[in-house]
């Protein structure tokens, strides 16, 4: 490994992480396309700093793209308060807006300058080692490893200091105001960090690759924790993961890196959708189909005890009159039978003293409207589940 | 070129035309569609679509290694129905918000389009070239086989929204209903879903994946701030759209430099500011008016019904009493004074003033209106 691709790695995995921290509370805060918003109506804002300093690096130019993205999130939330569009479609309406007036001026100044659309939107990583930074004649590393290295620090001393503060006003607006703690401040604080971040790390790895590491960690590790502190970990993990596994990806490839890194996420995020135990796309089919056949199994029971007139109880008769198809009929009566809830005589079917209390239990739930209960009760008395 | 001489040469010149009613025919679909999509509060949706279009192009280019816009199209439509139902299966399936779930779709398909465009760039074929334009846009791109296409696209649009007007009607404003009578709200889900899908792939060529969401919404917001009816309202968005094409075009063609998706957006974006600002029902500027002459109908009340209250309590109605009594408190301004002596509800005499049977009269039905009214 040469000494460029140690530093790409390393500044990729630092705008991994200064990505996750917000992207976290962004997506708590049912806030993520705001982030893609911005990732967007920054445009204009670099531009105009690129016309005043002509230097892509310069802080003027950060910090005039954060000042847009506040715009935006401040233009957003006015035309929201109008009532007169919903807030998707402030947002829809907003950045676009901003994107083409960004687009406009560099079509109309493009003979003087160095500025290209694509650059802005997609980066190019690979050249950030190229850029170093000289103090006093010392080379003392790229660039863009110290911008994203200071936003980074910055967003970490942040964390630390309101931690208490963010974790009560993302879960608990009203709780936090009545507390005395600002809701509106820290809405603002956390929007400008994303933007600052979204800028920062915008000229090495492109506003779309943000969008992607503020969202896809914070999503794959909301589907597998609910704790807010191994949210956090768990996304700053899979950023860090996705950025070095995607740069080699990208090496090997011979493509660009940005787009790998995404890819990445996206496989990423693809395996947890998937396999995430009790939130994964399987387990919740699995769970749904259990919980059809369980729910089947009581419909069956209370039948059972509500009739005692021996035809409604003959097994051939079931099958018309709960209307069930074949399948499903004998894997509901199977299923009682493993539970020790049935007992069949002569082809009758009875309750046994067993699948009698759990009825008359699930009755009782169901009708002081607590249903919620009978989940509990399921351990207590199946030996199998559906 | 100048917009007057855009105009003279748009019904000669070859490109100039097929440009124009390319932006206006896809202005006029994206704005018909937009309508359900803005009002079905699934606005991010286009944008969402639009980006996860781009992975489909450059793989209907890897496959068949030619740059033909009608399969680059259909890869396009493939893989923007995937990520839309990627993102139906994330938000119904899965504890993620709407929002989370678009911003996923939107971000990863975009970056794996991204690897794929500069990994066919890097691919020895001379023919990859221009495959970027599907990121922006560039409406000189369009040819006659283009618009077309669209022509046809927006007619079986047409076409079927007019079919299955009711059904669309009723999921938008009431879903659970339209599912107790009985229709496939799932099929008419989709069928419209798809269809916006559709108009979004249409727009690529013109406007780009990036801008693409503005062409749905920009139309769709401005025309429902001035009809509360779905039909006018998908009208309206219909004009809108086509007149932002159009007037884009026409700014874009008449300076230099100036890429037309942008400005098309910039045009739709001056409608939705006029008919937000302007709107007569709903816009700002009448609200505000309105507001205001509120606010001054309420104080003018308040001082009469004040000056009722005095005028109450004495024998003679019209017994003069010192301005000085009334304050801020109740509403009184010189000016609200002023009104009410115009109406002849009050009369001046120095630095008093006194009621006059009139003013009594409508004070006293003041309350009797205010009470009917609330009944």
């Amino acid at each position: 490994m040469s000494s460029a691709q140690i530093e790409i790695q390393i500044i990729a995995s630092l705008v991994a992480i200064a990505c996750a921290i917000p992207g976290t509370f962004l997506v708590l805060r049912k806030m993520a396309m705001i982030s893609d918003a911005i990732s967007h109506s920054i445009l204009p804002g670099i531009v105009i700093g690129f016309f005043i300093t002509q230097d892509l690096n310069s802080p003027l130019l950060i910090l005039l793209a954060a000042i847009t993205g506040v715009i935006t999130v401040v233009l957003v939330e006015y035309i929201q308060k109008t009532g007169l569009v919903k807030e998707d479609t402030a947002i829809g309406l907003v950045f676009p807006v901003l994107f083409s007036i960004g687009v406009i001026m560099i079509a109309k100044n493009a003979n003087d300058i160095h500025l290209d659309i694509d650059a802005v939107l997609l980066g190019e990583l690979a050249f950030a080692p190229f850029d170093r930074l000289l103090i006093s004649g010392i080379d003392v590393g790229p660039k863009s490893l110290w911008i994203i290295g200071s936003i980074l620090i910055i967003t970490i001393a942040l964390l630390f200091a309101f931690f208490k503060e963010l974790k009560l006003s993302t879960f608990d607006k009203g709780l936090a105001a009545s507390l005395g703690f600002s809701p509106v401040v820290i809405h603002y604080g956390l929007m400008t960090v994303s933007s600052i971040t979204t800028v920062g790390a915008f000229d090495a790895v492109g506003a779309i690759l943000v969008v992607a590491l503020m969202i896809a960690p914070a999503a794959a590790a909301y589907l597998l924790t609910t704790n807010l502190k191994k949210m956090l970990i768990l996304s700053i993990v899979f950023g860090v993961f996705s950025a070095i596994s995607g740069y080699w990806f990208a090496h090997w490839l011979d493509a660009s890196i940005a787009g790998s890194i995404t890819t990445m996420l996206g496989l990423l995020f693809l395996m947890v959708y998937l396999f995430a135990p009790s939130k994964g796309i399987i387990a919740v089919i699995y769970r749904e189909k259990q919980q059809r056949i369980e729910v089947s199994l009581l419909t069956f029971l209370l039948h059972l005890k509500n009739h005692d007139d021996q035809r409604e109880r003959h097994v051939n008769h079931l099958n018309e009159h709960i209307n069930w198809q074949k399948v499903r009929s004998k894997t509901v009566l199977e299923l009682a039978m493993k539970n020790n809830m049935i007992l069949i005589n002569n082809n009758i079917v009875s309750l046994t003293p067993k699948g009698d209390k759990f009825t008359t239990q699930a009755i009782d739930y169901i009708i002081t409207n607590e249903d919620a209960q009978i989940e509990g009760m399921k351990e207590d008395f199946f030996l199998f589940r559906g | 070129m100048d917009i007057q001489e855009y105009f003279s040469l748009v019904f000669t010149d070859y490109t100039l035309r097929t440009i124009t009613l390319g932006t206006a025919i896809l202005g006029a679909v994206t704005g018909m569609l937009g309508s359900f999509a803005v009002l079905r509060k699934q606005s991010l949706l286009g944008d969402a679509i639009s980006h996860a279009a781009l992975p489909g192009i450059a793989i209907s280019f890897l496959i068949t290694g030619a740059k033909d816009s009608n399969t680059l199209l259909l890869g396009a439509l493939v893989s923007g129905l995937i990520g839309t139902f990627w993102i139906r299966s994330i938000i119904t399936k899965t504890h993620l918000k709407s929002d989370t779930a678009l911003g996923l779709i939107l971000s990863l398909f975009f970056g794996f389009g991204m690897l794929l465009l500069t990994f066919i760039q890097k691919q020895p074929n001379a023919n990859q070239a221009g495959l970027d334009k599907y990121l922006f846009g560039q409406a000189a791109t369009l040819v006659e086989s283009d618009v077309w296409m669209m022509a046809i696209v927006t007619g079986i649009c047409l076409f079927v929204l007019l079919l299955f007007w009711k059904e669309f009607k009723i999921l938008l404003f009431d879903k659970d209903y339209a599912k107790t009578l009985g229709f496939n709200t799932n099929a008419i889900d989709i069928l419209i879903t798809s269809f916006i899908v559709l108009a979004i792939v249409l727009g690529l060529q013109t406007v780009g994946v990036v801008l693409m969401s503005a062409m749905l919404l920009a139309p769709a917001a401005a025309a429902r701030q001035w009809t509360n009816s779905l039909a006018k309202m998908v009208f309206l968005a219909a004009l809108f759209g086509a007149f932002s094409g159009v007037f884009g075009t026409a700014i874009s063609a008449s300076q230099n430099n100036l890429s037309t998706g942008p400005v098309i957006v910039i045009v739709a974006a001056v409608f939705v500011f006029i008919s937000f600002v302007f709107s007569p029902s709903r816009g700002l500027l009448f609200k505000q008016i309105r507001f205001i002459k509120n606010r001054r109908d309420l104080e003018l009340h308040k001082t009469l019904a004040f000056m009722y209250h005095i005028a109450e309590t004495h024998e003679n109605i019209s017994h003069p009493h010192e301005v000085k009594i009334l304050n801020n408190f109740h509403g009184f301004t010189k000016g609200t004074l002023k009104k009410l002596v115009e109406k002849n509800y009050v009369t001046l005499q120095g630095s008093t003033w006194s009621l006059t049977n009139e003013g009594f009269q409508s004070a006293s039905n003041l309350y009797n209106q205010l009470t009917k009214q609330d009944e």
